[in-house]
């Protein structure tokens, strides 16, 4: 009876190498080119998506974060800092939609942290492609991640209220801006992330960076009640510039001030920390 | 220009790497022919890996230089790079993707067109058994799986030089079988193979040469063959029944063998080397001497064997030190911080 019982299931396949198999994939075919830069750093983003579809929980803190973010600083602040909630939204949501996306870039870092650890980088790294593919493709698909975060956050809004003076194309300017920025910033987190033993420790450092950023700006209050050289702090923080950019942005006006000192910025984020990065990306 | 089977395939001169205070790399020199298998053999800890990484152009050395078909593994690292691949000690594949994601990947950052990479690892996948798992995230895969989709993705550009960094820790027997005929096919194409190992039968079995390094540094290279003879054909093992006899035993071996003949922690254990310079016969010979004299000498032996030397009795002869060490990505991933 044990026979049956044994021999009902599926016989597992013992593989066995065959010479002829081998000998078809062994054989030396003819070497295609090196991709190009933008080719190899599309089909990084490529593997980005694929990890999306494969571990779906990761879109969580572009999804449920967000969305709590709005919803807390909405009320919580709204009846306080303005008549109403629906008041305040008009000015808080474009700078919660900067908060929460800025704060997810830091994914990245600890991303790329975890990626090292296992050993898909060092075949990474052996590959004759253009050096910093591997990285900027990773920011690619974190790009993707970003756009759906401002996208929730932009629903969210319409539903409880904000009413966009720049309809749909100030909207989509002012997701641009943000877009540009967060990409830029993300390479401050690559930099972390390759230096920082644990992923503990970027989060740590993360968030460290992150909260001043973001809270001494002005996405909740307007700056002129704060104390000299906090106002200082807040005019220098590139987050202010982003968030007045983005807010002229979907009122329907520019800021061209403020719009050229948030590209000033990402332009030296990219400069100064890609170049960090692939500088230590090179030398392990 | 170099050809992909003639000529050396590594060169490495005197190289060092530190991490920290930990020197895993101290003046290591090799040379591996083209066209071969050859194998890296040592403990956990001599440099084995460190040396692989340094040529598949992983980590810089902080001295001395190395060559891979004659390009410098630093200057040229990415001429290096075109002609070598790399399984790792540790899965080298995203383990979130399936095999067949990873592989069509892999073609597409080598160059292939998306039809010709989907083409390319489904051929792959059938000629490593595993059409069937094609479709399954490789996390989900068993320990021999893992290394045959690893080893499928490295021959992926058909390579002129493999590197194998412990292709077989950790395998069941069968597993590693099926390794070793991979192993032996792809030198068979051509393909230049250069192995770490810790165990000296794997060595032996695919090897045509073989370097022993230990603390960072090459203290020995030769065929197999040649290896062994210096270290003495073979060991007998003994194990007595009483080990109140052990003593008598050991003075009987030593006179029948004419050896120092080591007592082992188990009590009841002997070991001896014999054949230092003699053929694997006459090493046979003495073994059975041996175990005459011992019958003689009215001393019960519950198991008696004659095999080849162990890593440890190889490392212990030359070098007066038994085989054990650190982790070495360990150390490294701590010190490159």
């Amino acid at each position: 009876m044990s026979d049956t019982a044994t021999t009902t299931g599926r016989p597992p396949s013992v593989y066995v190498p065959s010479a002829e198999a081998l000998a078809t994939v062994l054989a030396p075919g003819e070497r295609p080119p090196r991709p190009g830069a933008l080719s190899a750093s599309l089909t990084f983003g490529w593997r980005a998506m694929l990890k999306i579809k494969h571990v779906p929980e990761q879109l969580f803190d572009v999804t449920a974060f967000p969305i709590i973010m709005v919803l807390m600083f909405t009320y919580l602040f709204g009846g306080a800092l303005a008549d109403s909630p629906r008041d305040y939204l008009q000015f808080f949501l474009p700078g919660i939609m900067v908060t929460s996306v800025v704060m997810i870039t830091m994914y990245t870092g600890v991303g790329l942290n975890n990626d090292i650890e296992k050993g898909v980088f060092d075949r990474i790294r052996t590959l004759p492609v253009w050096r910093p593919a591997a990285l900027v493709g990773m920011i690619f698909g974190d790009v993707l991640r970003y756009v759906l975060a401002a996208v929730v956050i932009l629903g969210v809004g319409l539903v409880l209220g904000f009413r966009p003076a720049g309809g749909p194309v100030g909207v989509l300017a002012g997701i641009g801006l943000l877009v540009i920025f967060s990409f830029a910033f993300s390479w401050v987190w690559t930099f972390f992330g390759l230096v920082l033993r644990s992923e503990k420790s970027v989060m740590g450092v993360s968030m460290m960076v992150l909260f001043p950023l973001t809270f001494l700006s002005n996405v909740f209050v307007d700056p002129v009640t704060m104390p000299g050289w906090l106002q200082a702090f807040v005019k220098a923080n590139p987050v202010t510039h982003l968030v007045a950019a983005v807010r002229a942005a979907m009122a329907g006006s520019s800021d061209a001030t403020n719009t050229m000192w948030l590209l000033l910025w990402s332009a030296g984020f990219v400069a100064v920390f890609g170049t960090l990065t692939m500088y230590r990306y090179n030398r392990r | 220009m170099s050809n992909r089977n003639t000529g050396l395939a590594v060169e490495a001169d005197g190289l060092v790497r530190s991490f920290g205070s930990t020197r895993a790399l101290d003046g290591l020199d090799l040379q591996v022919p083209a066209g071969t298998v050859y194998g890296l053999l040592g403990p956990n800890g001599a440099g084995k890996t460190t040396a692989v990484r340094v040529l598949a152009t992983l980590l810089r050395p902080d001295g001395g230089r190395a060559r891979v078909f004659g390009h410098d593994v630093v200057a040229e690292a990415d001429a290096v790079r075109a002609r070598v691949s790399l399984t790792g000690q540790y899965a080298s594949l995203d383990e979130d993707l399936t095999g067949a994601e990873n592989l069509v990947l892999l073609g597409r950052l080598l160059g292939l067109a998306r039809p010709a990479a989907r083409q390319r690892a489904d051929q792959l996948l059938a000629a490593f058994g595993l059409t069937e798992a094609a479709g399954r995230q490789v996390k989900k895969y068993s320990g021999g799986m893992r290394r045959r989709i690893d080893i499928a993705a490295s021959i992926l550009n058909t390579p002129d030089l493999l590197f194998l960094d412990e292709p077989t820790t950790g395998l069941d027997p069968r597993s590693r079988n099926q390794v070793w005929e991979i192993i032996r096919a792809v030198v068979a194409h051509g393909t230049t193979v250069l192995l770490t190992t810790q165990y000296l039968d794997e060595a032996d079995q695919l090897a045509g040469r073989i370097a022993v390094v230990d603390q960072g540094r090459v203290i020995a290279e030769g065929t197999p063959g040649e290896l062994k003879s210096s270290v003495g054909s073979g060991t007998v093992h003994v194990r007595l029944r009483d080990a109140g006899e052990r003593t008598r035993a050991e003075q009987v071996l030593r006179a029948a063998l004419g050896v120092p003949v080591q007592l082992e922690a188990d009590p009841v254990a002997l070991t001896a080397r014999v054949g230092e310079d003699g053929t694997d016969l006459e090493a046979g010979e003495q073994a059975a001497r041996a175990l005459g004299e011992l019958a003689r000498a009215g001393i019960v032996v519950d198991d008696f064997s004659l095999g080849q030397p162990s890593l440890d009795e190889v490392f212990l002869a030359l070098t007066d030190h038994p085989a054990v060490g650190a982790d070495e990505r360990d150390d490294e991933l701590e010190a490159a911080r």
